[in-house]
């Protein structure tokens, strides 16, 4: 059995007396399409801030690439090839849009040994990216002249710039239109096949049953059931537990 | 150097007497820092404030100086709610400008400490009460009513606003405020009001605080800038917006600073608290009854 | 300016302060000299302070503890062992650079707040600790000598003037040159987002303590040769709260975002002081410096440059 890309062991977290984490398990294997479900408030955010480092975990383990992640800053996470993009949007507000992207560039890319870009390099991936995105004419402006559909898409941008191998997306989706939410899915698939493997967290069922190579669902901090999007929907704790739209 | 028990039992009832009166210094930035989440570093001028008003109406009435400070109450909660206004309109609702709303109360804070120098002078000032010179003899404990006093009204203080907080409805309000600030980022403008209440409560808590201080000691304008580290070290101690904890740890600063200033001389207090804060943000920043 | 290339700002920096020392040596009136000195240490603290407030977005209200501790290791120094300025220039840079990174590594992981409220009691602590330490004079303060020739120039006051003038430039320059450097791309996204730059891969907390240390040196080396200037140092002039203020007063009502900001609030505010020093009293003095920092936090956050711009952005539509 090939070592998995990330694989989680008895994660847990609390916040006071409040449990937000119990004993999370959990392996994501390298390319694979992973979507996480949950109602709110079942701990999604908690437990994606847990594994890239935000906030740290009290018990359990995080192996991410084959290294213990645990200890590690957030930034270095990143730099190893972990991304995330934020639930609700956090811009550079004081960067330009393409500023915003050269961030990442300069500081997980180039900290790596075997990435250092020249500043036209930068530049021509700044635009790259912008592009991959739709937001190529918005280069110039700054986030506050962004709709919040743009903005979505200039944190994933980010993510997506600092070369990862695991992106988590987390609710990127979420109050777009339906053509917009396609956007968002052909581009995560784009990104999937090239290699980048993908944590999707959304509420949206018809987006995550059409990208989901697997599902995983979490309730009240643990998680319930693991399995192909058909084997967890007839899961009949599921069921009971959560099932959304 | 002989520690005598008597000197050192003194210094640790004065400290507990000091702790006291450093809780109701200390309560006003517990609800504006611990459950607003204002970093108003102003607070220790309007303390001052509240002394010089004290002072005022002492001299020129005669009034006792706690009395005046009931007295000012009203008029220390509309400031504080004046000001939490302007703070709202211009710093709260344009999002997360930290570094402006701190550039903004220092600079209240200097205002107000350069106002007084020009107003009345670097000279120190005392008032006149009826038991500022009475001391109680209790074996060797020294209970001098200037101190008891304060002391006294400040546990009295500190009660009556943790009943309020809990079983008022605005006093709840005000918990669920500050517990659930992303609610209230999502919610519209009522918990303005509830914000603006406890703001202006947490100032007018400083005219009392100020008529305490006026009591214990001779004040002037720049005295203030010595109670910036023990209110915070305070706070931080004792877990922001928990009560019980803040009085713990104003008692245990209180004794620690007495002690301290007995044996080593008074010129050393204030690095006493700062090395409580430095401590206490290294160590353990949640605080002594935090999570 | 904007397009300029680093090394050709340092050259044009360098030569404009050259110039200005050359024509101000024209000047026979040596109060020129004294006044041009304290303008010239507050653009050095001003951009210090903006460093780590303007460009990284922590506020210092310390600036007084850094500034007196410059200050006050040449007064070490001088009843130690005579050295030349310069070299008491770099000793009180190192200093208050430390005290700067050890303060940093305490506070700096946890909310920017705790560390501006530790900068508040770090300067009463500061002053309490010299105030009590007799080698340096303790409250009695400490004289200093001036030598009987300055170096170079023979008129000591000028000597002084121009060891700030190449401070300031030095200051500058680097202001600058972080500004349009990966470093202060760094620096710009810890200030607008710190968790977002955090998962972008910016290591924070290094940066952080690279911003402190740096501002810290930098206000040590303007306030170490404080003690020639003024030949009597005490901690409550050391010390004075003066300092704290302008250096926040000014790069806010200058600019925090831009090199030029803080040279701007220093010019302004420092020359608006020095005149009504002489005809009104200090503490009205000081008052209207807080008054404008207000005013200027409340309706012009983005300083005398922000305004600038937003009138040449207005214009061009």
């Amino acid at each position: 059995m090939t070592a998995a890309l990330l694989e989680v062991e008895g994660l847990a977290k609390h916040f006071g007396g409040f449990t937000a984490l119990d004993g999370i398990a959990l392996r994501v294997a390298s390319g694979e399409r992973v979507g996480l479900i949950g109602p709110n408030g079942s701990g999604k955010s908690t437990l994606v801030n847990c594994l890239c480092g935000t906030l740290r975990n009290e018990a359990g383990t995080v192996r991410f690439d084959g290294r213990v992640m645990d200890g590690l800053a957030a930034h270095q996470r990143t730099r190893l090839g972990m991304a995330r993009s934020f639930q609700l949007p956090k811009p550079f507000g004081s960067l330009t849009v393409a500023e915003n992207l050269r961030i990442p560039l300069l500081y997980a890319v180039n900290a790596r040994t075997d990435g250092h870009l020249s500043t036209d390099q930068i530049d021509a991936r700044c635009h790259e990216l912008l592009g991959l995105v739709g937001l190529g004419e918005k280069a110039t402006l700054r986030p506050r002249d962004l709709t919040q559909v743009e903005m979505r898409k200039l944190e994933l941008a980010r993510a997506v710039a600092t070369a990862p191998k695991l992106l988590i997306a987390d609710e990127a989706m979420a109050g777009l239109s339906h053509s917009e939410v396609d956007d968002i899915l052909a581009l995560l698939l784009r990104l999937n096949a090239q290699g980048i493997t993908i944590i999707l967290i959304e509420h949206i069922m018809r987006a995550v049953m059409s990208f989901s190579e697997r599902l995983v669902v979490l309730v009240a901090g643990r998680k319930i059931a693991d399995g192909t999007p058909q084997e967890v929907v007839r899961n009949p704790e599921v069921e009971r537990a959560y099932l959304g739209e | 150097m002989e520690i005598s028990l008597d000197l050192l039992l003194s210094a640790i009832m004065a400290g507990i007497l000091l702790g006291g009166f450093y809780a109701a210094v200390t309560v006003g930035v517990s609800i504006s820092f611990g459950m607003l989440d204002i970093v108003n570093i102003a607070h220790p001028a309007f303390i001052i404030l509240g002394s010089y008003a004290a002072y005022i109406l002492n001299a020129s009435f005669g009034l006792d100086p706690i009395l005046a400070a009931f007295l000012m109450l009203p008029v220390f909660y509309a400031l504080g709610a004046a000001i939490y206004q302007i703070y709202h309109l211009v710093f709260e609702r344009r999002g997360d400008e930290a570094l402006r709303g701190l550039a903004f109360f220092f600079g209240l804070l200097f205002i107000t400490e350069v106002a007084l120098v020009l107003v009345f002078g670097v000279d120190y000032r005392f008032v006149n009460a009826a038991y500022v010179g009475i001391t109680l003899h209790y074996g060797p404990i020294d209970l001098p009513l200037r101190m008891l006093v304060p002391f006294a009204i400040s546990i009295l203080l500190m009660i009556g606003l943790q009943l309020f907080l809990s079983c008022s409805f605005i006093g709840r309000a005000i918990q669920a405020v500050s517990q659930d600030r992303l609610a209230l980022q999502l919610m519209a403008a009522n918990p303005t009001k509830i914000k603006r209440i406890a703001f202006a409560i947490s100032i007018a808590t400083a005219a009392l605080a100020g008529a305490f201080l006026i009591i214990i000691q001779p004040v002037e304008p720049s005295i203030g800038r010595d109670y910036i580290g023990r209110v915070f070290a305070i706070c931080v101690l004792g877990g922001l917006g928990s009560f019980p904890g803040l009085v713990a740890a104003a008692l245990l600063l209180g004794v620690v600073e007495s002690v301290t200033s007995t044996f080593y001389g008074p010129s050393w207090a204030p690095a006493v608290a700062f090395g409580f804060l430095l401590l206490t943000l290294a160590l353990r920043p949640a605080g002594l009854m935090g999570r | 300016m904007g397009r300029m290339r680093n090394s050709t700002f340092w050259a044009a920096a360098f030569a404009v302060g050259a110039v200005f020392f050359g024509l101000s040596l024209l000047v026979p009136n040596d109060y020129y000299f004294f006044a041009g000195y304290v303008v010239l240490q507050y653009i050095v603290l001003a951009t210090a302070w903006n460093i780590l407030g303007g460009y990284t977005g922590y506020v210092n209200f310390g600036s007084a503890a850094f500034f007196a501790l410059g200050a006050y290791s040449t007064v070490v120094m001088y009843k130690l062992l005579p050295l030349p300025v310069p070299l008491l220039v770099v000793i009180g840079g190192v200093i208050s650079g430390a005290v700067g990174l050890g303060m940093g590594y305490l506070t700096l992981r946890l909310r920017g707040a705790f560390f501006s409220i530790a900068t508040l009691a770090l300067a009463v602590v500061v002053q309490t600790l010299i105030t009590n330490w007799d080698f340096v004079g303790g409250s009695r303060g400490a004289y200093i000598i001036r030598p009987a020739h300055a170096p170079l120039l023979g008129n000591y006051i000028q000597y002084l003037f121009l060891v700030m003038l190449v401070l300031a430039v030095i200051a500058v320059g680097i202001a600058r040159s972080i500004e349009r450097s990966r470093l202060g791309f760094g620096f710009s996204s810890i200030r607008d987002d710190e968790q977002a730059a955090e998962a972008a891969g910016v290591p924070t907390l290094r940066l952080k303590l690279v911003a402190t240390t740096l501002s810290g040196a930098l206000m040590g080396m303007a306030g170490a040769p404080l003690p020639y200037y003024v030949t009597y140092l005490d901690p409550a002039s050391g010390f004075n709260l003066a300092y704290a203020v302008n250096s926040i007063a000014m790069p806010l009502i200058g600019g925090m975002t831009s090199w030029i900001g803080p040279i701007i609030g220093a010019v302004f505010l420092g020359t608006i002081q020095q005149l009504a020093t002489v005809t009104i009293s200090s503490a009205l003095n000081l008052l209207i410096v807080g008054a404008l920092l207000v005013l200027f936090v409340v309706i012009a956050p983005n300083g005398i440059v922000g305004l600038v711009e937003s009138r040449l952005r207005a214009r061009r539509r």
